[in-house]
């Protein structure tokens, strides 16, 4: 029953977005506008109906009901319940069901809440909104239900893919989600804006916080998925220049570039159609990223639920939406008014350039993972991988990490060179003094990147609190909080990042029960090797005894894991976090003479990689309540005014 | 009750991982005792793309052919070879495919000039946005 | 000018799109192949493998006459299945010598013994090297060898039963 009505609440959803969409059609272009009226309840409903069929299929999962193929095939009742509940986004189904949620809901939101917005253009948001609901709709009824049941139901299912066996894999994706998906309605607001050609400074306003939403999220997912990768693979990597966590990059490089230009939008009345365009680019980047991962086209080590049917569908429903989009883009857009031309000294140029890079590395991620798909239909077969992109990529990153000092330092409007020139002293010295250290210390031992990274990691550090230089701190809008902390994260990522490539410590060495190794400044203590049972899973686990310099040991367990069902080995890195680093500590494969393989690092900061990701995120939760307060503040001292007029 | 657990692991393990049950090779996953030929080695093994495993490079798996690869790669380097020496007695018997650097064929000069290309049409846009310096 | 850079966007997509869908339509070809085909074989010298087969060298395969250089492995599952056609192979009087890749001689006599010998050689790969050295990228492979000792043709994967012709059609092609 329970599947029957998730279906059931499928397909009344799906009606709902064609009869928004159809409302909105008639209304706008029919001038029927008291249709109009409907279309907010509409929309309300079908976020309702898309929820409750989310939930129900939570439900089937959680019950573990073997008499629906997805559940079948994705669970196993013997499983943790926790990952019963993330299996049910963990396959190709239930997350286009998510994806489909999440639409639903945001449009429900979008009806609900949004204010600031002329209602022509509010109105022809939601009906972008449905548009692009209904494309997965059929998707999902027609070529991949994930209600279908299973008859005759087999006693159990065949489990989840055990590298997905994860407490931060379960949360890992459905954020990431929540980021491409919430990018959908930046794509509507545009489209919106395009059919009413009112792109003006309220529409950004309006769509702003709807960004930064999606913005935050996306760098939750990435900064999550990283942290696995790290962890799970066991080779003390985190980020491997993937085609498939490329494909999550590229969405986020496009929102940052659009989060500062609807900031230029919002203030200064400019840059209308760049934004209309990186608002369309960035959700083609998380639908061109869904079909890369979905489709096969490119071998990647996380590529999950590959099908090139489904590939097809997918590609269908990207020529449609984005080519449409482009299409009424270079049909729209000559008719809106670029603004005056910036001063060359201002905040409006750094953002300007800072759009640039931003948008330079995005082209180049695109092109680096497409490339070997282009010469493939040459008959010719290439890799593109890390050695091209941070050759490439990495130098344009430090240039526009001097432009993030310079951008808040700058004036809107107008400033002077010599100014800005003052207030960035501070900064400068500090990157002279990491400089001149590095020079004296490490000169010749670590690359030219990570040196150069180091010493930009530091002036943006000092650069980006610079903001509140000699600042009210308690008076300071909560906005600016936000930008120096997301500017301050960047600048505790890249140095992590840095760190880790100048000074990570590698040994591996096969050794046996007993044996001593010291490596950067860590004794350990190699015990024993011993079997041990999990819920769902038997493993060899080392105990391995480390301490440093005479301190109290600590007892570390690294892991070679072996699933049952289904049948797949995985190793299970055990990290011991320091405020200095990481020691991270693999075993490998038993060698001969009774000897094993052990994989160890000492990785000098590491942790402040995902740290500067976590403070990049909170610096955008921080802006979006600063500037929502702010909006709320503003409404209530107006009425308190009308009030008192009257 | 342990030593059961042990072999029935094993047991389980063996067709699953379809590799060979041959301790790995002397150099997969030793080090060489000179730190700066390691480094060498590990740059270039960085680059190399795992035959077996498709998109993983040879020095992050555990393949059994990588490791073989991983030794042979430190092997030479200690016999005194140049890594970009290796690298083309790889694409020789490979193809362009297994260095993730890419080469300099014609066919890969879009992919080294796509920085340049951008950063130029990027600047072409951004002109007509910026003031001249009235002078 | 302004015209081209409003639908540069759009003719970008176009170009992306088509590659995409020239991505889903091509067939799936996740095979690398050895670029040493049409060149000699590289130099090698190998141990034998099994007890009741002599040991392998490049230069015993120029035999001035085409042979067939199996790569094979006593662990490996498809190996196994491939025999019959190797068998019937060395029916049809095809001369077939093989690389044992990361094994141990008992294995290799039990696996021979199990699954049949259609080799007249064999040599011991522990280390994979001669396997890298011809560019193959996994077992089982199989490689057409002309007289003169020069790669003509690379099958990789098993052998199946309906490739037996093509394999025959390689090796007298290979004359």
């Amino acid at each position: 029953m329970i599947a029957e009505a998730g279906l059931a609440a499928l397909w009344l959803a799906a009606s709902l977005a064609l009869l928004q969409l159809a409302l909105v059609a008639i209304g706008l272009a029919g001038g029927k506008s008291d249709l109009l009226g409907a279309v907010r309840p509409v929309a309300v409903a079908q976020g309702c109906l898309t929820a409750i069929a989310f939930a129900l299929l939570i439900t089937l999962f959680l019950r573990s009901d073997m008499s629906v193929l997805l559940v079948v095939t994705n669970s196993h009742s013997m499983k943790p319940w926790l990952y019963k509940f993330a299996g049910t986004w963990g396959n190709h189904e239930g997350s286009m069901l998510l994806w489909v949620t999440v639409m639903g809901v945001a449009g429900a939101a979008v009806a609900l809440f949004e204010r600031a917005l002329r209602r022509e253009t509010h109105m022809a948001t939601l009906g972008g909104q449905a548009a692009i609901s209904l494309g997965f709709y059929v998707f999902l009824l027609f070529a991949s239900n994930p209600f279908a049941r299973i008859d005759p139901a087999p006693a159990d299912g065949q489990g989840l893919n055990p590298l997905l066996q994860d407490p931060g894999l379960a949360f890992h994706p459905p954020t990431l989600y929540l980021g491409y998906v919430g990018l959908s309605v930046a794509f509507s607001f545009a489209v919106g804006a395009l059919l009413t050609r009112q792109v003006d400074a309220a529409f950004a306003r309006a769509m702003r916080p709807w960004v930064l939403g999606a913005w935050i999220l996306l760098t939750l997912g990435i900064t999550a998925g990283s942290y696995w990768a790290y962890y799970e693979l066991g080779w003390g990597g985190w980020w491997f220049w993937d085609p498939v966590e490329n494909a999550s990059l590229m969405p986020w490089l496009a929102a940052t570039a659009l989060l500062h230009s609807v900031t230029v939008l919002a203030t200064r009345d400019a840059l209308r159609a760049w934004t209309v365009m990186l608002a369309v680019i960035a959700f083609s980047m998380s639908m061109v990223g869904t079909f890369l991962v979905r489709s096969g086209i490119l071998t990647s080590v996380h590529a999950f639920a590959v099908d090139p049917e489904r590939g097809t569908f997918i590609l269908v429903l990207l020529g449609i939406y984005i080519g449409g989009a482009l299409a009424l883009f270079g049909w729209r857009v000559g008719a809106v008014r670029e603004g005056a031309p910036f001063e060359l000294v201002s905040r409006e140029t750094m953002l300007v350039v800072n759009n640039l890079l931003l948008s330079v590395i995005l082209g180049l991620v695109l092109i680096g993972t497409l490339y070997p798909l282009l010469t493939e239909a040459f008959g010719h077969k290439v890799s593109v991988g890390a050695p091209y992109f941070d050759r490439i990529a990495g130098p344009i990153a430090l240039a526009l990490m001097v432009v993030m000092i310079l951008g808040p330092l700058t004036r809107w409007r107008r400033d002077r060179m010599r100014e800005v020139g003052r207030r960035m002293a501070i900064p400068l010295v500090a990157g002279a003094v990491v400089l001149i250290t590095l020079a004296m210390f490490a000169w010749g031992r670590i690359g030219i990147l990570p040196f150069l990274g180091l010493v930009i990691a530091l002036a943006v550090a000092v650069g980006s609190l610079a903001p509140l230089w000699k600042r009210n701190l308690r008076r300071t809008p909560l906005f600016t909080w936000g930008m120096v902390i997301a500017h301050l994260g960047c600048a505790v990522s890249l140095a992590g990042m840095a760190c880790d490539s100048a000074f990570t410590v590698e040994r591996l060495v096969a050794a046996r029960p007993g044996d001593m190794v010291e490596t950067a400044g860590w004794t350990l203590r190699f015990k024993q090797i011993i079997p041990i049972a999990g819920d769902n899973w038997t493993a060899l686990q080392a105990d391995v005894e480390v301490s440093r310099g005479g301190s109290e040991p600590v007892l570390m367990h690294p892991q070679s894991r072996f699933f049952a069902s289904p049948p797949t080995p995985t190793t299970e890195a055990a990290l011991l976090t320091r405020w200095n680093g990481q020691l991270y500590v693999v075993l490998g494969q038993e060698a001969d003479e009774g000897r094993w393989q052990l994989r160890i690092w000492w990785k000098p900061f590491v942790t402040l990689i995902w740290l500067g990701g976590f403070l990049i995120a909170l610096g955008g939760a921080l802006a979006l309540v600063g500037r929502e307060r702010r909006g709320w503040l503003l409404k209530w001292r107006a009425r308190k005014a009308t009030e008192a007029l009257a | 009750m342990r030593g059961l657990l042990v072999m029935l692991l094993l047991m389980l393990s063996a067709p699953a991982l379809a590799q060979s049950a041959l301790p790995p090779a002397p150099y997969a996953d030793r080090q060489i005792d000179d730190p700066a030929l390691e480094k060498k080695a590990r740059t270039l093994m960085e680059t190399i793309r795992c035959l077996t495993c498709q998109s993983q490079s040879i020095a992050d798996s555990n393949a059994s052919m990588a490791g073989d690869l991983r030794s042979q790669i430190r092997e030479r380097i200690m016999a005194g070879e140049q890594p970009e020496h290796i690298r083309a007695w790889l694409i020789e018997r490979y193809g362009d495919w297994v260095s993730y650097e890419p080469t300099a064929e014609p066919i890969l000069w879009p992919l080294w000039a796509a920085p340049l290309l951008f950063l130029g049409l990027g600047l072409l846009i951004v002109r007509g946005r910026i003031k001249r310096r009235r002078s | 000018m302004r015209k081209l850079l409003i639908w540069l966007p759009l003719l970008l997509f176009l170009g992306f799109f088509g590659l995409f869908a020239s991505g889903l339509l091509r067939p799936d070809d996740r095979i690398i192949t050895s670029k040493l085909v049409g060149k000699p074989l590289p130099p090698f010298v190998l141990p034998a493998a099994a007890s009741d087969r002599p040991p392998l060298a490049n230069s015993e395969l120029a035999s001035g006459k085409p042979r067939l250089l199996n790569i094979f492995a006593s662990w490996c599952v498809p190996c196994a299945a491939e025999a019959p056609q190797l068998m019937a192979l060395k029916q049809a009087g095809v001369e077939i010598d093989a690389i044992a890749i990361r094994d141990a001689r008992p294995d290799v006599d039990a696996f021979l013994k199990r699954y049949g010998n259609p080799y007249a050689r064999i040599g011991l790969d522990a280390r994979s090297e001669v396997q890298i050295a011809l560019g193959s990228s996994g077992v089982p492979e199989s490689f057409v060898i002309d007289g003169k000792g020069r790669i003509a043709y690379q099958h990789v994967g098993d052998i199946r039963e309906d490739d037996v012709p093509m394999i025959l059609d390689r090796l007298r092609r290979a004359q």
